[in-house]
């Protein structure tokens, strides 16, 4: 069940020996910052030490890390309310995200975001979002500056199979395809939003079927393969640049429950097993070392030293200071000109 | 008297018309199964079952508006907006379609619906989840707007909301779903358009709403022995009673008003106006004062949250200053 069928296989060895070692090294200790991050979140969250909600990518990581590896730094994306993944993938300092977990004057955003509001403009970054949707029509924007400058970089939106029945997703992807805008657009298919599978919030089970009504390449990969992730994004960039939008689902599920509090009442225990053997980091650990690029030890370092930046991220989240209530006017605008 | 909490008088509300009024139905995000995101509607489903408890997809303007529909052919529609920050979502259909339809149509339609949504700060979900956004539904005509501070007033003024013939904003108050309350067992209303006096004073009139009831009426209490505080909750912002407003006034000659929402725009601003421009203007002996939320989106971080709307400290500080 958790194996990738031969044909995936072949193609995913392939792409791993089409890539350097440094960015493999790149690709799979992102994969393991994301997960370990989380496992730290999760456990912040079970000893009520941190206040608010999270919402945990767990599980969903090949499809951040596997699409923005085709990123550069000056390519941009938007992400959502599950964003870590997508923050860590874009090119991130763990320190300063941690902080905002934490609401630290040294977060990212200066403790007034916490963790549904990461953003990083430098590195094109442009913010985790708390209204589901709400970042699909930043996105299309986004892909209007990039046209006007014609300077070849793209756009990546990530939303959730919830969001797909937003409006914002309609009027948007409508406005990329006559405007022929270099935006990708990602769904990442965790099979339910919130409580609600994607089975009985559609009347579809291909959800890529929906670019159809666009007039724009829709295909749907396997979210739990960074390599088909990867493969597709990479075929997806060449076409924005060239021709325009681009519409991607990738099948993917999430481990942990949809934010802090939820019992799983909708979904079973089977069904959560069953993912869970498909878990995307040993799936791509498999396929390192069958490459013979890396080797089990190698990968065994990565691993740790993952574990042990998140240590040093709490470290200096834990040792920073609160924002001053004294800061709590500030930024409301931009200065004048 | 029996005690129960906030959410489970409105989910007594909801179910008891339900069963009194087949034409009422409730829709909304993850309110089946998974019982709502503040656990409202636990158990709601097991009882009605999924024709009338409706689990949607992630589509705020269809919710509100299908609501509009619903109601203008003939059903009692509840629906229920997960944050009410994603009101914003389905605003053209609140406030273009069920607000006016009515007096569009001439007086030939009525719209009876409920948009049920839990508002305001203190949970540490930030500036898109933590909004007290009740002055922008005050300022369409055609929408009533109601935001209960009690277990009682929730079941009471729910229930009429249901019965209503018109949109009915109903704002609930994140921080007190676990509160629990005295709620009398045999059946009641509360109609809307009428203020509650929370405590009764000679010295000074706070008007006060939704959860800044309950911190309203603790520091009056810790303030007992200087000042006589009458604590007055209109309950519902639209329809107002102002009639309970002014009388208030007049008897105290002081009012201050506080509210969770910014400030500036606040539906605090028509409190003023309501006094300033009666009779019980003569009646002042101080400037009529405002405590509002900081002009800024709502911070993350606890004590930045917390600074951001009034505290019991600065509610202290203005009726010292009111006072003084
Ligand atoms: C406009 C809006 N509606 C509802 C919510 C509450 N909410 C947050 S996440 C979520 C589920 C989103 O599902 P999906 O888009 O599939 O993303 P996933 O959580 O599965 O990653 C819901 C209903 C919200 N934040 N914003
Ligand atoms: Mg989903």
């Amino acid at each position: 069940m958790g194996e990738l069928t031969e044909k995936q296989k072949a193609q995913a060895l392939k792409t791993a020996q089409s890539l350097s070692k440094d960015k493999l090294h790149d690709m799979y200790t992102k994969m393991n910052h994301v997960r370990a991050f989380e496992d730290k979140v999760a456990y912040f969250f079970s000893r009520g030490m941190v206040h608010g909600t999270t919402h945990l990518y767990s599980g969903e990581e090949a499809t951040a890390i596997g699409a923005l590896a085709n990123l550069d730094d000056d390519d941009l994306m938007t992400s959502t309310h599950r964003g870590h993944g997508h923050t860590i993938g874009k090119g991130i300092d763990l320190k300063k995200m941690m902080a905002e977990l934490l609401g630290k004057e040294t977060g990212y955003c200066r403790g007034k975001g916490g963790s549904m509001h990461i953003a990083d403009l430098t590195r094109g970054n442009l913010g985790a979002n708390g209204i589901v949707g709400g970042g699909i029509p930043i996105a299309t924007g986004a892909g209007i500056t990039l046209k006007l400058r014609n300077e070849g970089r793209v756009v990546v939106c990530f939303f959730g199979d919830g969001a797909l029945n937003e409006g914002t997703f309609h009027e948007s992807v409508n406005l990329a395809s006559i405007w022929d805008l270099p935006v990708i657009y990602i769904c990442e298919n965790n099979q339910y939003g919130m409580s609600f599978s994607a089975k009985k919030s559609m009347n579809v089970d291909d959800l890529s079927v929906r670019a159809k009504a666009y007039g724009i390449p829709g295909v749907t990969v396997d979210g739990n393969d960074i390599f088909a992730v990867y493969e597709a994004v990479k075929k997806a960039k060449k076409h924005a640049l060239k021709t325009g939008p681009y519409f991607i689902v990738s099948e993917t599920y999430r481990f942990m429950g949809h934010s802090k509090s939820d019992a799983n009442k909708y979904r079973s225990k089977e069904e959560i097993a069953e993912w869970k053997d498909r878990d995307p980091i040993p799936r791509m650990r498999a396929i390192l070392v069958e490459t013979g690029q890396f080797t089990d030890s190698e990968l065994d370092a990565i691993e740790e030293q993952c574990k042990q930046d998140i240590e040093e991220a709490v470290k200096f989240a834990e040792n920073s200071a609160d924002p001053s209530v004294d800061s709590i006017l500030d930024d409301v605008f931009a200065p004048s000109n | 008297m029996r005690e129960i909490t906030y959410a489970e008088a409105i989910r007594e509300a909801m179910s008891e018309e339900m069963r009194r009024d087949e034409s009422v139905f409730f829709f909304g995000e993850d309110i089946g199964i998974y019982g709502g995101a503040f656990g409202v509607s636990v158990g709601m489903i097991d009882e009605f079952g999924a024709e009338r408890v409706r689990d949607t997809p992630i589509s705020e303007a269809a919710i509100i508006g299908a609501a509009a529909g619903a109601a203008v052919s003939g059903s009692r529609p509840i629906a229920e907006i997960q944050f009410s920050d994603f009101i914003s979502i389905g605003m053209d259909q609140l406030g273009n379609q069920a607000a006016k339809m009515r007096y569009m149509f001439g007086g030939h339609a009525e719209v009876p619906m409920v948009v049920r949504a839990p508002a305001g700060s203190g949970t540490g979900a930030a500036a898109q989840h933590s909004q007290s956004q009740e002055a922008w539904y005050c300022h369409i005509p055609g929408l009533k707007v109601v935001i209960p501070s009690t277990p009682y007033d929730a079941k009471g003024l729910l229930k009429t909301s249901i019965r209503d013939n018109n949109p009915v904003v109903f704002l609930e108050q994140k921080l007190l779903y676990r509160k629990k309350g005295e709620v009398p067992e045999e059946e009641y209303t509360i109609p809307l358009g009428k203020a509650d006096i929370k405590r009764e004073g000679s010295d000074l009139t706070i008007v006060t709403w939704g959860r800044m009831v309950s911190m309203v009426l603790e520091v009056a209490d810790a303030l007992k022995d200087q000042f006589s505080i009458e604590v007055l909750d209109p309950r519902t912002l639209v329809p107002l009673d102002r009639d309970a407003i002014v009388t208030s006034a007049k008897k105290t000659g002081h009012v201050l008003v506080v509210h969770e929402a910014v400030q500036t725009g606040g539906y605090g601003g028509e409190i003023v106006a309501t006094v300033a421009d009666s009779e019980a203007f003569y009646y002042l002996d101080a400037p009529i004062k405002r405590l509002g939320g900081l002009d800024i989106p709502i911070p993350y971080n606890p004590e930045l949250e917390r600074n951001a709307v009034p505290t019991p400290e600065k509610i202290e500080q203005a009726i010292r200053d009111l006072m003084a």
